[in-house]
């Protein structure tokens, strides 16, 4: 849990109900007064990681739905203020300022492509007048070069904000959802194949870093660290700890229990694959008839047979799986809440397409300032909702100091380590004797390093340990042994 | 609760079992370790317990192992999830999930426990562990010491009978594995769990040990008994035991307070001796190397204060931020020509960040590093290769080439040197190694000396080594030890980050504790590590108050 840590003892270990009641009784600052409403996110309180891409589906369908670039921005403030006061620090939550970026590069893309290779707009206001490339015959729609219109760039913007703005959506969930959690909610059936995106989600991030280590290590050996080249020469060694790695997990997970299998009557066994089969099939088939022409009368029934049929094929496949879940998510209130704001502004938006076309894909030509509906506007505002209802993160570390958060000093690593350290610093006025260098006169005075290290540790705000009381401890104590110190948490 | 019945592992490719015909039954409630030289098959006999060797290895397996009554050749691994809990070497591997709790819960997921005992589980791993704090932490931000925790703690939870550990504290700093290893001792005192435990690290767990299982050498019959006995003939030996037999004490003691016990005589003995400085004597296994190493150092062990030699490497203030934390903070250091420093302090306590910072892989936030006159960072890596050179922790980020003789010709293209350069130091190093073999085939020391060689072949005058001793069994360390003595006898400095205290007892002249990227000790090695219980090596704590750092100077002092 990433709390401030004066905080942490005083709530740590309460049930959510009386932290609840800690915080509420709280003094109210203004900062309070805005996260009151909702409480602190827990694991037991934690948002359906599903609400979120509800909410965020929701948005990205509204984005599809108009090219103003006013209602566009908007929509992009709305998550972009969502995902600002209710990402956690998590290692998935950073994705967001690369989807932004990516947003950005996708517009960029899509103008130059615009510049380069013409518009179909037609346009009075010439921008630059690019010599045309002569294409054969049997390339007759494409243009390479040609007069460049502010009609066609305009157009052009209208066109690649849209599809940030989709991108930028997708990345709110992603930052929002933890991935993980949201694979855990899949069936049983279908657990197996979650565990393996699983994996693959948390290798992709150790093949950067092994990357990045065997580059710097290039230098080592006197070798330029940067460049194609040195990326080039690391991957054959990257992939072969890749590999290797990958053994190791499996045969962690196997040793582990992954893929143990309860018994199935052979007569369920063979159920399950008729029905998956049969509902496949059935899938198919409906499917065909709704885009053929004249199938449209059967169409729909046999598809949402077939849907049935697999569902049911899938649920008892479920009963293969011996497993049990650890603290699933619950689809609480306050997940209706924030799916339902989504699905709000996609309603309303699409709604809106109907009544307002103008105002919805406001025109490139004349080139005018597009208009602002004040009614889409207001409906998208709805968008905000999860910012005041979805549980808040817990309060991020504050200060440059190692914090339990984020810091490789960790606060859990043994109070052991520290003391064994401070015992070394105490001393150390005393030890430090460099070269050609008198003794500091008196211990811990030396350097005001010292003064710095102990308002950076908190050497003494230790909590009595548990340990403290195990029959362990006692017969170390007994056994009197000098380096045995207290073991710790 | 464990039975090897003539247990026999052969690997397909190789002409001779890994394990010959062994014997041995282990009953519950025990913590036994199993000791050996690297090689001697200590990996394969762990993996025969959880069923992983042969099922997910491949090789065969004669003989039967048998585990709470099942045996594990008609019982696959993931059939003994629920009696057998193994955690191997590199607990990142371990990993299937990205939370500490999920990670607590997954083995009882798989097995299918209710919903209502697996919280109430996890609850009590976090408590057992100490883990509360950390329950929702993304496991990648976690130190070593966690990480190990929360690896023991994620097969606890299923209640697994048998605990199969494959060196827990090796990568771990000394108050960490203290914590580690108390958890091990509880969970045999408390829960009765029969714990099955490698390690190269005696001096850390011998003492915990009620048997000791003891693989001699390769394919050599495994005997099972009482620690003292098969300690006294093992091949390898903690410093207590050393000191045990030279002393000739019997029973053999194998924790500090017995020997303390035993040790007054001794200390009256030694009471008209002074300890010869560290880092100049003759290492216990070798030989006439040092000898010569001793003679030419010419100002014997101590920092040259007398000889005004420009240092090979200066900081000044330097300080490193990275990613909002205080990676290194306002540290000030001298490298001399001829020092040997051991770099000490807690897993993450910025060891490796300045070794780093000294060959310019990372630009300091403030302050300055200068090595060889100019700042690292901005020096070409092959013009800064001939002022210093770091073996990194992992010695196979160095290695690209697929055979250890081109390996050698790359590093002799990479610094200039005359062809054949490289592979002499190879030779020297390892002397039997064909030009053939791949570098991932060599065992971990092999591994090192290759990295080594590879570093040495422009003959920088400072040395980096970034914890050499991982894995490392004794007579593996001893070789190492004797080569770091001649290299500083030749004039190179060398810094040691580690975790091995006995290592920096042996060798080096000067230790600097770091804690939270400053160093908040730094001084001649005797007054350094003697003055803190943690990181005092055995023999110090057993002759104290008398400042004797190691067997070999008792040794030579008798």
């Amino acid at each position: 849990m990433h709390r401030s840590t004066p905080r942490a003892p005083l709530t740590n270990g309460a049930p959510p109900e009386t932290r609840a009641l800690l915080k509420e009784r709280a003094p109210l600052s203004p900062r309070a007064l805005l996260t009151r409403r909702a409480p602190l996110s827990t694991r037991s309180g934690a948002l359906h990681p599903g609400a979120w891409w509800l909410w965020a589906l929701g948005l990205a369908t509204a984005a599809s739905r108009t090219t103003n670039p006013l209602l566009l921005a908007l929509l992009i403030a709305v998550a972009g203020y969502v995902v600002a006061v209710r990402r956690t620090d998590a290692p998935w939550a950073r994705s967001y300022g690369a989807f932004l970026k990516l947003g950005l590069l996708v517009l960029a893309i899509r103008l130059v492509f615009a510049f380069f290779l013409g518009s179909p707009i037609p346009g009075t206001h010439v921008l630059a007048d690019l010599p045309e490339v002569p294409l054969p015959d049997w390339a007759k729609g494409v243009r390479i070069g040609g007069r460049v219109t502010a009609e066609g760039m305009l157009f052009a913007l209208y066109d690649g904000l849209k599809l940030a703005t989709l991108l930028i959506c997708v990345g709110a969930a992603n930052a929002l959802a933890n991935p993980a959690r949201l694979l855990k909610s899949l069936p049983g059936a279908l657990y197996e194949a979650g565990v393996a995106v699983v994996v693959a989600m948390t290798f992709a991030p150790n093949l950067v870093a092994d990357v990045r280590r065997l580059r710097a290590a290039r230098r080592l050996r006197g070798r330029a660290d940067r460049g194609l080249r040195g990326l080039l020469q690391v991957g054959l060694p990257v992939l072969e700890g890749a590999l290797e790695r990958s053994v190791a997990l499996a045969a962690a997970m196997d040793a582990r229990g992954y893929g143990r299998t309860a018994h199935v009557p052979p007569a369920v066994r063979h159920t399950t694959t008729a029905l998956t089969l049969g509902g496949l099939l059935g899938v198919c088939a409906g499917t065909y008839g709704l885009l053929a022409a004249e199938g449209a009368g059967f169409g729909l029934p046999v598809l949402l047979a077939g849907l049935v049929l697999a569902l049911g094929g899938l649920w008892l496949g479920g009963k293969r799986a011996a497993r049990t879940r650890y603290r699933p998510d619950r689809w609480g209130a306050r997940a209706w809440l924030v799916s339902a704001s989504g699905a709000a502004v996609a309603a309303f938006m699409i709604n809106a397409a109907g009544n307002y076309p103008a105002a919805l894909h406001p025109p490139a030509i004349p080139l005018n300032p597009p208009p602002f509906p004040l009614w889409p506007a207001a409906a998208t505002l709805l968008g905000l909702l999860p910012a005041f209802v979805a549980p808040a993160p817990p309060a991020p570390p504050t200060g440059t100091a190692p914090s339990p958060g984020t810091a490789p000093f960790p606060g859990g690593a043994g109070s052991a380590a520290r003391r064994g350290a401070a015992d070394v610093r105490q001393k150390s006025g005393a030890v430090r004797q460099e070269p050609g260098e008198e003794p500091a006169p008196r211990p811990g005075a030396s350097r005001s390093a010292h003064g710095e290290a102990s308002r950076h540790t908190p050497w003494k705000k230790r909590k009595p340990s548990p340990w403290r009381h195990t029959p362990l401890h006692r017969a170390q104590q007994d056994r009197g042994e000098p380096h045995d110190q207290e073991p710790t948490q | 609760m464990i039975t090897f019945d003539s247990v026999t592992v052969t690997y397909e490719d190789s002409a001779h079992p890994v394990l010959h015909a062994v014997e041995a039954a282990i009953p519950e409630g025990e913590l036994c370790l199993l000791i050996g030289p690297s090689g001697a098959g200590k990996s394969t006999l762990l993996g025969t317990v959880s069923g992983l060797v042969p099922h997910f290895t491949g090789g065969t397996l004669h003989g039967r192992v048998t585990v709470a009554g099942r045996d594990t050749r008609t019982h696959k691994p993931r059939e003994l999830a629920d009696v057998v809990g193994t955690v191997g070497q590199d607990p990142l591997a371990h990993f299937v999930t990205d939370t500490v709790e999920d990670e607590l819960a997954y083995g009882m997921e798989s097995l299918g426990l209710p919903p209502g005992t697996m919280r109430r589980r996890v609850e009590e791993a976090l408590d057992l562990l100490g883990l509360n704090e950390l329950r929702d932490r993304p496991i990648a931000t976690l130190s070593g010491g966690q990480q190990q925790r929360v690896a023991i703690g994620s097969v606890l939870t299923p209640h697994p009978k048998v605990l199969v550990l494959d060196e827990p504290t090796s990568a771990l700093d000394p108050p960490a594995a203290e914590e580690v290893l108390a958890v091990v001792q509880r969970l045999v005192h408390d829960l009765g769990t029969t714990v099955l435990m490698a390690e190269h690290r005696l001096e850390r767990v011998v003492q915990y040990a009620d048997k000791v299982l003891l693989l001699p050498s390769p394919g050599a019959p495994a005997q099972l008994g009482d620690p003292a006995e098969l300690l006294a003939v093992s091949p390898v030996q903690p410093p207590v035991v050393e000191l045990g037999r030279l002393a000739g004490w019997s029973p053999l003691p194998l924790s500090v307070r017995d020997a303390r016990r035993k040790a007054q005589p001794l200390r009256e003995r030694l009471a008209t001796h002074t300890p010869a400085p560290t880092g100049t004597l003759h290492p216990t296994t070798d030989t006439g190397a040092s000898t010569d190493a001793a003679g030419t150092t010419g100002v014997p062990g101590a920092p040259r204060t007398g000889v005004p030699a420009a240092p090979l490497a200066e900081t000044r203030r330097l300080s490193l931020v990275r990613d909002r934390i205080t990676a290194l903070h306002e540290v000030t250091l001298t490298l001399n020509p001829g020092e040997t420093i051991a770099l000490m302090g807690r897993n993450g306590a910025g060891k490796s960040t300045l070794l780093n910072t000294l060959v310019g892989m990372h630009r300091p936030t403030s302050g300055q590093v200068t090595v060889g006159g100019s700042p690292p960072h901005r020096t070409r890596p092959a013009e800064l290769l001939r002022h210093v050179g770091l073996v990194p922790q992992e010695p196979r980020d160095l290695l690209y080439a697929d055979t250890v003789a081109r390996e050698c010709e790359s590093a002799d293209a990479d610094t200039g040197a005359e062809p054949g350069t490289c592979r002499t130091l190879v030779s020297q190093l390892l002397p039997d190694i064909p030009d053939t073999t791949h570098p991932r085939d060599l065992s971990e020391g092999q591994r090192l000396a290759l990295a080594l060689a590879i570093i040495l072949t422009a003959r920088p005058p400072l040395l980096l080594l970034d914890e050499p001793t991982r894995g490392l069994d004794y007579a593996a360390k001893a070789r190492l030890v004797t080569l770091l003595r001649e290299l500083a006898a030749d004039g190179h400095a060398i810094v040691l980050a580690t975790h091995d205290v006995e290592l920096a007892a042996e060798i080096a002249h000067r230790v600097i504790i770091l804690a939270q990227g400053e160093p908040v000790a730094d001084g001649p090695t005797a007054e350094v590590i003697t003055s803190s219980p943690a990181y005092a090596p055995q023999t110090a704590k057993i002759l104290a108050p008398q400042q004797w750092l190691t067997v070999s100077q008792v040794k030579a002092a008798l």
